[in-house]
């Protein structure tokens, strides 16, 4: 066992620190200050004092408190010498007394409902309509993950150049178009609620996506819309789509393990070693999709996906796959919320619980589907079928076409496998 | 990275005082909330335990109580991005033991959990 040098210690402690508090830095600061730019400036100046001092003066006892009061007292220095914000020096003035005069027993508790209120206006704010989708994705990771520009340059495969631009032009925007740093009013609260799910589950896949050999930033995503997710169902435990969300990606991420070959082949769920699945993942995600169906939140788009991939989840062999079900939920999801990628899965759905044949009726009826024209899941979901049926020379044509039209050099092994051998 | 805690101390004669309990419950929901903290328990003293060991191709049960010196006394599982984070959970859980239990001492050992993030 090794001591720790201490001053490295002392750096590695302040990062952590960071990584834990600045998200609820920035937003408290950003409501004192009402600009969610100039607020994470003020925290970034609060960490660049930590960095000097800490490692003279040891890591304070509350780091989070230290942190904000120091960032504050920067706040008002910046007011002062910029006339600009003269209004906003009497108004932060203001807030400090009255938290000063409310200070009692009970402030610890008053001051935890505000950080909750202040995290979710940082929420809303970075995944703002106003703000392009790739804007809102590197303002969440950025404000809210504390990710650097660079880690998130290298998650989504871009320049740091390009997501500095980003960043900058979306506070700009946020400033420009005037966004209150706000909870949205009630009558927007589904439409806002659901931007930033779309914004935290589109995270979520990008690092899904990614494959063997990529840089690990971009599998990290994964964790970081999972912890946005837990995050948005302590700070929103009343929304049942937000418990749906959290038990879609808490259940998908339950079998990483799993969907890689030795090779880093992709192996598809029916094939994969079940025994590789991660149980607590799939207990969490079960409870949060039990949580959304307590608050009857069973009809929302992402509850309806996590009920899916619930049943999948509770099939210790893929012979004991409620697929009945699993069709019948993709039946209701294509209502919900239609696409002709759902109707693609329920396809597969049907297939399996009541035959080829039936679901070879419903890939037929997407044939025609402009969406799909160059889909390699259709033909690879339509070959399946056909192979099924016996119809090989049909299903070889399928499978020919999926390996050409995917772009994935490992997908494309596997479907012209199944071509030489439907 | 996921990291599991274990928090190990000679086995107290008090039980631990009430503030300590509800600053370690806040402290937890605060970790919770934070999407850090996967799960925690306490655990009964080794008395109600036992151990199943094997040595020289022999199978044998143990009741407790170990003749450790530390007790087990609670397990934390924490999803985080660096060890230096799972640190610092610990150094608050820890400070909460020195600020409430006058006289306490005992250590938290941490240790990544195997898994698909295993990122340097």
């Amino acid at each position: 066992m090794t001591a720790t040098d201490p001053r490295r210690a002392t750096h590695r402690a302040i990062e952590a620190v960071w990584r834990i508090e600045s998200a609820r830095l920035i937003a408290g600061l950003a409501r004192l200050v009402r600009d969610v730019g100039l607020a994470e400036e003020l925290a970034q100046d609060a960490l660049v004092i930590a960095l000097e001092q800490w490692p003279e003066a040891g890591v304070p006892d509350n780091p989070g408190a230290w942190l904000m009061a120091t960032a504050k007292h920067r706040a008002i220095d910046v007011m002062r010498r910029q006339d600009r914000y003269a209004r906003k020096l009497e108004e932060v003035g203001r807030d400090l007394e009255v938290q000063q005069r409310s200070a009692g027993p009970d402030l610890d508790a008053a001051i935890d409902d505000v950080i909750g209120d202040d995290l979710l206006r940082l929420v809303f704010t970075a995944c703002h309509p106003v703000l392009t989708v790739d804007a809102r994705v590197a303002l969440t990771l950025r404000l809210l993950g504390g990710l650097t520009t660079g880690e998130i340059a290298r998650a989504f495969l871009v320049s740091e150049p390009t997501v500095g631009q980003r960043i900058v032009r979306a506070k700009r925007t946020l400033t420009t178009k005037r966004v209150e740093f706000e909870l949205p009013p009630p009558a927007e609260l589904a439409d806002r609620l659901s931007s930033v799910l779309g914004v935290v589950y589109l995270i979520f896949n990008e690092g899904y996506a990614a494959t063997a050999g990529d840089d690990w930033m971009r599998p990290s995503l994964c964790e970081e819309a999972l912890r946005l997710g837990r995050i948005l169902a302590g700070l929103l435990p009343q929304e049942p789509e937000v418990h749906g969300l959290a038990a879609l990606m808490e259940i998908q991420a339950s079998r990483v393990r799993a969907r890689t070959g030795p090779a880093g082949e992709p192996v598809l769920l029916l094939d994969q070693d079940r025994r590789r699945w991660d149980r607590l993942l799939i207990r969490r995600g079960l409870d949060a999709l039990d949580r959304a169906e307590a608050l009857g939140g069973m009809l929302g788009p992402y509850a309806l996906q996590a009920a899916i991939a619930a049943c999948h989840a509770r099939a210790l062999a893929p012979e004991d796959t409620n697929w009945e079900r699993i069709a019948a939920l993709y039946d209701v999801l294509r209502h919900v919320s239609p696409s002709p990628v759902v109707e693609l899965n329920r396809a597969v759905a049907v297939g399996m619980a009541f035959g080829p044949a039936q679901g070879l009726a419903v890939v037929d009826g997407l044939t025609s589907e402009p969406a799909l024209h160059d889909y390699p899941q259709l033909p690879a979901v339509r070959g399946d079928l056909l192979a099924k049926l016996g119809r090989l020379d049909e299903a070889r044509g399928e499978f020919e076409r999926a390996a050409a039209l995917t772009r994935n050099a490992r997908e494309r092994g596997l479907f012209l496998a199944r071509a030489a051998a439907p | 990275m996921r990291y599991m805690v274990l928090l190990k101390a000679p086995q107290a004669t008090t039980p631990p005082p009430p503030e300590l309990m509800e600053a370690i419950m806040k402290l937890g929901e605060e970790a919770t909330k934070a999407g850090a903290l996967l799960d925690t328990a306490g655990l009964y003293p080794s008395a109600a335990g036992a151990k199943v060991a094997l040595a020289g191709g022999q199978l044998s049960v143990t009741d407790g109580p170990f003749a450790e010196a530390k007790e087990m006394i609670s397990y934390a599982l924490y999803q985080v991005r660096s060890k230096d984070e799972a640190v610092e959970w610990t150094s608050r859980f820890i400070k909460l033991h020195r600020d409430h239990w006058a006289g306490w001492e005992g250590e938290a050992e941490i240790l990544q959990v195997f898994g698909t993030d295993d990122h340097a």
